[in-house]
């Protein structure tokens, strides 16, 4: 695939409502509570394009010990923009068991929010990378997955990079109002201070659903959970004496083979090869239609 | 003519340069306010006369030239006051006051001698001038004087020559008197004067310590930073009002004299950093206006004259640029070689507060170190549960199996994960046990100190783990804590204070001097002779005064020490303290590769330290150079076990039996 020549980073001649939707992270290695590293990075994208009008939220539990903390990690990157205004959050009250997309749904509505960023899963709880999609669906709006970089955004479209294994890049052009799901190579976040983080504000918004209307996430009450463990790699025995040879080996990602690419097809036509290849790899039933 | 002229010159000079004055205490006072306690500044001749001195006089010359030209212009100055300006013309009076002119004038040769040919550290331009200044006022004293003793009675009485003395006399008063209020280089009387009596580390002085012996180390005295209240408006230093008053009027005592500029490690590295003109520039911020009248050597590699500041302009970038901040190793060389007792490191660090705390502007590898903190509690990022993995076949008893106490607590600090200090600390372990030595340590509970987090302005980070280290430690029980890293020891034992932690806490060598002092060790006489030097670590020496616990302990290993020019309370830093290894300022030479040069200097073929970052610093330096061993190393290869022996195996034979 070629390469896109990267372009400059354009800032928004026309400023677009745009907002993180961010979640507290924990360490790798610790454990600990603090800012989520693809979230960090949405943050960082966000702040870049619009400065401190950046608007934060977050759907969790305002009891929680460690979330504040967590959450002031993000305020706390609102330093060194054109104006030094500091962060505020949103912070959607979401019990145990919740449902964060209702609530966080509501709330880009409400506050007239066009584009989206946040990370593409979260580091705690379900970490299913769905929120995104389940917005998107949600408000009707579009979805880019796995971008590193907007370059350009004008009121109507934003134009991203997307990452693809091997440091490929793939151009896109999306259509407002959409929603980003930042890549963990996006532009590392900058560093979050403590002065700003202190200074930032929490805004607790707890009236954007009716209260009949309870976001309760219904599925996961029947779920079986249990820790995850990291699954082991399989490791390829190269026997290459060749150093070169090991290398590439070491560093090869599992590329797919035997695909094909289908070009110059009508929708229909499209969509029909699509559902043999889902057969195929018996991923949808023979009978489903 | 000169009788009538003499009491107007004299009262103006005073009136002038006293509303000067005025306004330079308005200048000083723009900064954060204590209240102002004038009573304090009857301490002040005795910090003069005492502590000033003492330093000063570490160069006989200078203090001998600045006790013959500042005692002769002090004398002559108030016998002028009242024999020419109240008229008591009394001739012992007048004797006296010819006497102090050439006392004055004796003095004011050496400093012009000085100046003949000025060395790199000093400042030119108005200094050069005061060098002149100084003459041309003795000189016109004695001259004007001389009629008193009946001498030329007639020849000053009027006419051309009249005119003339009093010209050179005037030029003399104004640089004199005037100056001295309105900024010129005679400034440093009157700001010393007051600096010494607010100084805001009183502790350094004399009069706070009742049983003070003369030749203690004073510069260790007061060495503990300033701890930063989180929840002030803004946090640390962005413009130059935001200092204490007492540090601002501490920058203006600056004399200029270069000392600090001389033992600077990163000046001399040429990174762009020069004590002296961070001082200068501080004084420019304080006063408003740019640096393009300072006349001394600037920072390396950025030009003198293009930068300007303001009490209430951002000091970074337009006065000073983040680099020269950075560059800084906290060595404390300057502080401590500073005639007037100026405070550099105490100024970066409150900058650097305000770049981290403020401006998230952290260098990106003290950034780094500064997030592993906050997520690990080591600056490696690495699981804290792995702080005792190097000691898997040990043993190391654990204090929180040991609900009665222990005698010594050992503090591991950072070091324990670093393979190089896992010996050290492996070859104390033996040192220990060979000494039958009760001590436990906190495992995993251990958090870094903070140290590395407080240098690089993150005091938020640093208190929190002070507070959570005093709350572990707050459970056990020990006598006292021994740690191997000067930074630990420095931390634990001086800052953690002022958040309620109070322990008594030894270095390793000096507790190895005290089981070599109770013969609770004993060791075998070396094998064959060698040349060792000893590298002082500034958070031990300079910081804590211990410098002769670890020549003590060579010297009970039969070792001769063959001292570097620098050593001591000058020793030259490694370039390692103060985060200033992860700043990395770019510079023209590296700051261990002149230590070592120091070291081959002596001849030595081994350099002992005695802190793990200085082992590091060090052992970076290519090949072939002097090998690097800690103390603790030194002495447990030399152990000669009793038969009791632990099963500990002395680790430097075998280091790649350590777990990675
Ligand atoms: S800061 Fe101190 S040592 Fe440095 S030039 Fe000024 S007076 Fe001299
Ligand atoms: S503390 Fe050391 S490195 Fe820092 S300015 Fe002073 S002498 Fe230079």
């Amino acid at each position: 695939m070629p390469q896109p020549e990267p372009r400059d980073t354009a800032k928004m001649p026309q400023r677009v409502k745009t907002a993180a939707l961010v979640s507290s992270g924990r360490h790798p290695v610790s454990g600990r509570a603090g800012r989520a590293r693809e979230d960090a990075r949405a943050v960082e994208m966000g702040l870049s394009l619009v400065g401190a009008d950046l608007s934060l939220a977050h759907a969790g539990d305002p009891e929680q010990a460690s979330l504040r903390e967590s959450l002031q990690g993000y305020l706390g990157m609102y330093h060194g923009l054109d104006d030094d205004r500091d962060g505020q959050l949103s912070l959607l009250p979401l019990g145990e068991g919740g449902d964060a997309v209702p609530l966080l749904a509501a709330w880009l509505e409400r506050s007239g929010v066009r584009l989206a960023l946040t990370g593409q899963r979260a580091e705690c709880g379900e970490g299913s990378g769905m929120v995104g999609y389940l917005l998107a669906e949600r408000l009707g709006w579009a979805i880019a997955t796995g971008v590193a970089a907007i370059e350009h955004c004008d009121g109507e479209r934003v134009t991203v990079l997307q990452a693809l294994p091997q440091g490929q890049r793939r151009r896109l052009e999306v259509r407002l109002p959409c929603l980003i799901a930042v890549d963990a190579v996006a532009e590392a976040p900058r560093q979050s201070a403590f002065g700003p983080a202190r200074r930032g504000r929490i805004d607790i918004v707890d009236d954007l659903l009716p209260p009949d209307e309870s976001p309760l996430d219904a599925d996961s009450a029947d779920w079986h959970w249990q820790p995850a463990r990291a699954r082991p790699k399989r490791l390829k025995v190269v026997k290459s004496t060749n150093a070169r040879d090991r290398f590439k080996a070491a560093a090869a990602k599992s590329s797919a083979s035997g695909g094909q690419v289908l070009t110059d097809l009508s929708p229909e036509e499209a969509a029909e090869k699509l559902i043999d290849y889902l057969r195929a790899e018996k991923i949808l039933a023979q009978d489903d239609q | 003519m000169l009788q009538t002229l003499l009491p107007i010159l004299i009262f103006a000079a005073l009136a002038v340069g006293a509303a000067g004055a005025v306004r330079r205490i308005r200048l000083w006072r723009q900064g954060q306010r204590t209240p102002m306690r004038w009573y304090r500044l009857v301490l002040m001749p005795k910090r003069y006369l005492n502590d000033l001195h003492h330093v000063v006089a570490r160069d006989k010359a200078i203090a001998h030239t600045h006790v013959a030209t500042a005692g002769g212009f002090v004398a002559a100055m108030a016998l002028a006051l009242v024999v020419h300006g109240f008229g008591w013309r009394n001739p012992i009076l007048g004797g006296l006051l010819l006497a102090a002119s050439l006392c004055m004038f004796i003095g004011a040769l050496a400093v012009n001698r000085r100046r003949i040919d000025p060395s790199a550290k000093l400042s030119k331009g108005p200094w050069q001038r005061l060098s002149k200044s100084l003459l041309a006022y003795s000189v016109g004293m004695f001259l004007v004087s001389l009629p008193l003793v009946g001498v030329a009675p007639t020849l000053l009485g009027g006419g051309v020559l009249a005119i003339v003395l009093s010209a050179v006399l005037v030029w003399g008063l104004l640089e004199m008197v005037v100056g001295m209020g309105w900024g010129g280089p005679m400034k440093h009387a009157f700001a010393g004067s007051f600096h010494l009596a607010f100084h805001r580390r009183p502790e350094r002085f004399d009069d706070n310590h009742a049983d003070a012996v003369h030749d203690v180390h004073r510069g260790s005295r007061s060495t503990a930073l300033f701890p930063l209240d989180l929840t002030a408006k803004t946090l640390g230093v962005e413009k130059p009002a935001d200092f204490q008053w007492e540090q601002l009027l501490g920058f203006d005592a600056c004399v200029q004299c270069g000392r600090c500029q001389n033992v600077c490690p990163a000046y001399a590295a040429g990174q762009p950093l020069n004590p002296k003109k961070l001082i200068q520039d501080m004084v420019v911020g304080m006063a408003g206006g740019n640096d393009a009248r300072y006349a001394g050597s600037g920072y390396p590699g950025i030009e003198v004259g293009k930068h300007h500041g303001g009490p209430n302009a951002p000091i970074v970038p337009q006065l000073v640029e983040a680099q020269t901040l950075w560059a800084c190793t906290t060595c404390r060389a300057c502080v401590e070689e500073c005639p007037m007792m100026i405070e550099h490191v105490d100024a970066i660090v409150d900058m650097r507060r305000f770049i981290t705390l403020e401006k998230g502007e952290t260098p990106e590898k003290g950034a780094a170190a500064i997030d592993n903190l906050i997520a690990t509690d080591n600056p490696g990022g690495l699981d804290n549960a792995s702080r005792l993995d190097w000691a898997a076949d040990l043993e190391m008893p654990r204090i929180q199996d040991r609900p009665e106490g222990v005698d010594v607590l050992l503090w591991l600090g950072d070091g324990a994960f670093d393979m190089r200090n896992q010996r050290t600390l492996r070859a104390l372990v033996k040192i220990l046990r060979a000494g039958g030595v009760d001590f436990a340590v906190l495992g995993d509970e251990e958090r870094d100190s903070g140290d590395v987090a407080r240098r690089l302005g993150d005091e938020a980070t640093f208190q929190r783990l002070a507070e959570r280290n005093i709350a572990t430690l707050s459970r056990y029980r020990f006598a006292r804590i021994v740690t191997a890293d000067p930074h630990s020891f420095h931390v634990l034992g001086r800052e953690y204070g002022a958040f309620g932690g109070d322990y008594r806490v030894l270095h390793h060598s000096t507790f190895i001097a005290e089981l070599f002092d109770g013969g609770r060790i004993s060791v075998e006489a070396p094998a064959q002779a060698e040349t060792v030097t000893y590298h002082d670590p500034c958070y031990l020496g300079r910081y804590n005064g211990e410098f002769a616990a670890p020549r003590q302990v060579l010297a009970a290993l039969g070792l001769e020490v063959a001292e570097m020019e620098r050593s001591g309370y000058r020793s030259r830093c490694c370039g390692g303290g103060g985060g200033a290894a992860l700043s990395d300022v770019p510079g023209k030479a590296r700051i261990p590769d002149m230590r070592m040069e120091d070291v081959r200097e002596t001849g030595a073929t081994t350099v002992a330290v005695a802190c793990p970052q200085c082992t590091a610093m060090l052992e970076g330096v290519v090949e072939p150079r002097p090998r690097i061993l800690d103390i603790a190393e030194m002495v447990a290869a030399a152990l000669v076990e009793p038969a009791t022996a632990s099963t500990t195996r002395t680790s430097t034979e075998a280091p790649e039996e350590v777990p990675a």
